[in-house]
């Protein structure tokens, strides 16, 4: 059993909203330590703190790690490492897209403006000509826009 | 590191920010517009994220019980929540007004404490802080909305609504019993500094709203000591009553 196994079969497991994109690729997995082929501990971070699909998600991470054959799989949920949008990998961008999300820009994440969530690219028609309607959406990770050019609504994963 | 004063300090947050996260709540499905209904809905469950993250602090480095029977088994005097939270949302321009104080409040804490010398409470800070922006951008927004841009009435309103909630808000920064050991220990910058850069923010965001800041208002304190208004009492029977029906039930 190698940390890359483990890896790979996180690849496997999708966020329960967003069903394009694996945990691996939203960046919320943070450590994988293997100590033996029957023991192996995960270490994961919410999106937001109050996330309410953390429990589910926890769930299939230690139900991917017992496919592996592993008896011994212990998933624990901290802060050590806060996820921020700057850890989604370009495969887990291109998947929000798919799934008709306006993926974030990279982020300074100590700095209060939030002029980057105007003209948020349209996922639809590829135009900056959008306009922020609220920074809240259907979940704390998502914001909601509205195209100019194509007149679509959208919603956007809002960067943190 | 002084476990007395950190639990003192989590439960004066933790508390604000679950009863706060009910009263926001009591919005959802009642909001003026759909956007204004998510985006009260959505804060509010930020805040009780914010609650369960500090109660889990506490369980873990101060022994005290977890998550959920601190939140809902402890009784009125053992809340440390300020005055400012119990009460009831009243009209939407106090709800918005009560949504910006503690938002500017709570960004004033959050920021200190990516200082604190308590690792887990810094960790959870430097989460916390880049969710604070969007609520600080929602509050301003209608703040400077409804105070410049809407008509008489609407500045109107928003002015005795920051009337009423004024002394109320200054309530939030009551000392705790152990505010020399939370500064002396690095862990929190102290309530009379959290306030003196609440006040200077809360000008700064304000500006370009045409609001007046009230001045030489005296603070309602009490809630840090577990004297509560008579707003609390049935909060909290509303709020724990499946809980205490059965303590092992899933929703």
């Amino acid at each position: 059993m190698t940390q890359q196994d483990v890896y790979d079969a996180l690849l496997n497991v999708h966020d329960p909203e967003i069903p394009t994109i694996s945990l691996l690729d939203m960046g919320i997995i943070t450590n994988v330590d293997v100590r033996s082929d029957d023991e192996v501990h995960v270490t994961m971070t919410p999106t937001f703190v109050g996330c309410p699909a953390i429990d589910v998600m926890r769930k299939d991470v230690e139900a991917a790690v017992r496919g592996l054959g592993v008896t011994n799989v212990t998933v624990s949920v901290t802060f050590d490492q806060p996820w921020t949008t700057n850890r989604l990998t370009e495969a887990g961008k291109a998947a929000l897209l798919q799934h008709g999300l306006a993926p974030p820009e990279p982020f300074d994440t100590l700095t209060l403006k939030l002029d980057v969530l105007n003209n948020v690219a349209c996922p639809f028609c590829g135009s900056r000509d959008t306009t922020l309607k609220s920074p809240f959406g259907p979940t704390l990770c998502r914001s909601l826009h509205y195209c100019n050019v194509c007149l679509q609504a959208f919603e956007g994963f809002k960067p943190v | 590191m002084n476990t007395q004063a950190l639990t003192d300090l989590c439960y004066r947050m933790a508390d604000d920010e679950l009863i706060l996260a009910h009263r926001h709540s009591e919005w959802t499905g009642l909001g003026p517009l759909l956007e204004e209904d998510i985006a009260f809905s959505s804060i509010a469950q930020d805040k009780l994220g914010h609650a369960q993250a500090l109660f889990t602090i506490m369980h873990d480095l101060g022994g005290e019980p977890d998550a959920d029977t601190a939140a809902f088994m402890r009784d009125e005097l053992k809340m440390r929540c300020s005055h400012f939270v119990e009460l009831p949302n009243g009209e939407y321009d106090f709800s918005l007004v009560r949504h910006f104080l503690f938002d500017v409040a709570e960004y004033v804490r959050w920021t200190a404490l990516v200082r604190s010398s308590v690792e887990p409470l810094a960790n959870l800070a430097r989460k916390i802080h880049g969710e604070l922006k969007y609520h600080l951008y929602h509050a301003q927004t209608w703040m400077v909305q409804l105070g410049a841009n809407g008509n008489e009435e609407s500045h109107a309103r928003m002015q005795s609504a920051l009337n009423e909630a004024w002394p109320y808000a200054l309530g939030m920064f009551e000392p705790g019993e152990f505010e020399d050991a939370l500064i002396a220990d690095g862990i929190f910058i102290g309530e009379a500094v959290a306030q003196q850069r609440w006040l200077e923010l809360v000008a700064e965001l304000l500006q370009s709203s045409t609001l007046m800041i009230p001045t030489q208002v005296e603070p309602i304190y009490g809630g840090r000591k577990g004297h509560h208004t008579e707003h609390l009492k049935p909060l909290l029977d509303e709020m724990t009553e499946v809980y205490r029906i059965d303590p092992s039930a899933e929703w």
